[in-house]
């Protein structure tokens, strides 16, 4: 009874997966911000960088579906951008009624922004996807995000695996419980309020074993000698393909980037 | 049909690709106590899981009562079928004792009146009658695996399931749980490594290794054979 399914590292081989997680880290953040500094309307510009996801894809050998799926978590930036349809003046394609009309403008804004967060989120699970979490809190580190700060992610993702596997523990101790009697005329299930009532009552304890579990697990790390700091062994240094991924993956970045400043902005 | 429960050939392989259950065949006659013993991941616990289909069958039959475990029969079953987990803690979900008790009763659409019955009976069976509105939290190991058999015999179970009912007892906490498993008069099925109390408690014991069943008799026959125990991790 373990939550692995909530671990988005999938196993793999493929170049993508043995890149170095420093620089799939850097890339990808390059990358988010490429994509959120091109301004709308700039298409082949976010045609080139699409096209450069998928081929990132592509070559971690999870399959181009995985992906589409996973970026199905997009979806709430694109709901957030559907105010600016109607919202930013300009010329006027369509107008619906209560006075408000979708303008080529706002057209161009939402399904830029759409673009963005969608290709951005691709990055980003392909990062999850095919590198470990401790290699990304390592690669955090080796960047200088604070000490503090990576031990804090560290530790949230640590008990978050604690926490689902007590619930999924709670879950299944009710479900084996929840018979029906052998006389018909007894409706199973209980009444709404009593289901609300036991729900709660699981969410209390829940909070309990959780403070008491973490408290525990606090005691065991300094009892072992935690400071703070996550140690492992040095970290392998950079191949000279890592150098070069990096260096003519950034290039490309930048010069799409000022590409569709000049043409576009 | 006078078997409570009736397993055929029952084979269950992990997602991971581990096979822990080989081939399982299986009955219990009402009334009979029955041990099951092996090693470590011999597959125990996860036999004891699809008594009441929270592992659902892959292939071959499993029947409690006559009925399919499976699909609309689920409801049913899992009233007929008191399933105690190892850790207590896995078993108690409720803030207070009797929340936990009262659970299946109170699942089940018992009458408020008799769900109260109910709760005062498995509690007293278990000899924990005044712990009715404690936390369950605070209370001892040996305390919270009485009030986790509580919380199933509250059902009225056809029969007990109980995986490692004295892992991490002490010896006190263990002679009142076997004092109280003896006085039931239920059919039960106990997975167990403590072999002492196998042979005080249960006539029948099945030995299972590497997810087979490799004996089946009785306790006295088997726990009297050394070389057998000994091939399959277990000693007296
Ligand atoms: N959730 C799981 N996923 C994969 N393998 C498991 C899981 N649970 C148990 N196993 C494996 O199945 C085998 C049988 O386990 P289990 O039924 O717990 O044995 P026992 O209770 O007899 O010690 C073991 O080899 C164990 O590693
Ligand atoms: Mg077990």
């Amino acid at each position: 009874m373990h939550a692995n399914f909530l671990d988005p590292y999938q196993e793999g081989t493929s170049p993508v997966h043995r890149l170095d997680a420093r620089i799939k880290l850097i890339l990808v953040i390059a990358f988010i911000l490429t994509s959120a500094l091109t301004p709308a309307g700039a298409w082949p510009i976010f045609t080139l960088l699409l096209s450069l996801v998928l081929s990132a894809e592509l070559l971690s050998d999870l399959g181009i579906v995985f992906f589409m799926k996973r970026a199905l978590l997009a979806l709430p930036f694109v709901l957030a951008a559907l105010p600016l349809l109607v919202t930013v003046d300009g010329v006027v394609l369509l107008a619906l009624p209560l006075g408000l009309s979708i303008t080529q403008q706002g057209l161009e804004r939402f399904i830029s922004i759409s673009l963005r967060s969608w290709i951005s989120v691709q990055a980003a699970v392909l990062l999850a996807s095919t590198t470990t979490f401790p290699e990304i809190l390592h690669a955090m580190r080796a960047l200088g995000l604070p000490r503090l700060m990576v031990a804090i992610i560290g530790l949230m993702w640590r008990y978050l695996f604690v926490m689902v596997d007590e619930v999924l523990r709670m879950l299944r101790a009710r479900t084996a419980r929840s018979g029906e009697s052998e006389f018909s005329g007894h409706r199973a299930g209980g009444t709404i309020f009593w289901r609300s009532q036991v729900a709660g009552g699981m969410a209390g304890s829940l909070f309990l074993r959780s403070l008491e579990r973490s408290d525990r697990i606090y005691h065991a790390m300094l009892a072992r000698g935690y400071d703070g700091e996550i140690r492992s062994l040095p970290q392998p240094g950079l191949r000279p393909v890592d150098w070069l991924v990096l260096f003519i993956v950034l290039l490309l970045l930048l010069s799409l980037l000022v590409l569709s400043r000049i043409l576009w902005g | 049909m006078s078997c409570v429960v009736e397993i055929r050939d029952l084979s269950f392989t992990y997602p991971d690709g581990h096979k822990a259950l080989d081939h399982i065949t299986l009955d219990l006659a009402h009334g009979e106590k029955v041990a099951l013993v092996g090693p470590n991941g011999a597959g125990k616990s996860t036999l004891l899981l699809h008594l009441n289909g929270i592992l659902p069958r892959q292939t071959g039959e499993i029947r409690v009562s006559g009925l399919d475990v499976s699909g609309k029969n689920l409801g049913r079953v899992r009233a007929l079928v008191g399933l105690v987990f190892q850790s207590p803690d896995d078993q108690l979900f409720s803030p207070t004792v009797f929340d936990d008790v009262a659970y299946g009763p109170i699942y089940q659409g018992l009458p408020a009146e008799e769900v109260r019955q109910r709760v005062q009976e498995a509690l007293e069976r278990v000899k924990m009658s005044e712990y009715s509105s404690r936390v369950s939290h605070h209370l001892s190991v040996g305390e919270k695996k009485r009030i986790a058999i509580a919380t199933v015999l509250s059902m009225k179970p056809a029969v007990l399931v109980l995986d490692e009912p004295t892992a991490g007892l002490d010896p006190r906490a263990r002679r009142t749980l076997i004092e109280l498993l003896r006085e039931l008069p239920i059919t039960m099925i106990v997975a167990s490594h403590d072999l002492p109390m196998v042979r005080e408690l249960l006539p029948r014991t099945v030995v299972m290794d590497q997810g087979r069943i490799v004996a089946d008799g009785p306790t006295a026959t088997i726990l009297s054979d050394p070389d057998l125990l000994a091939r399959h991790g277990l000693e007296q």
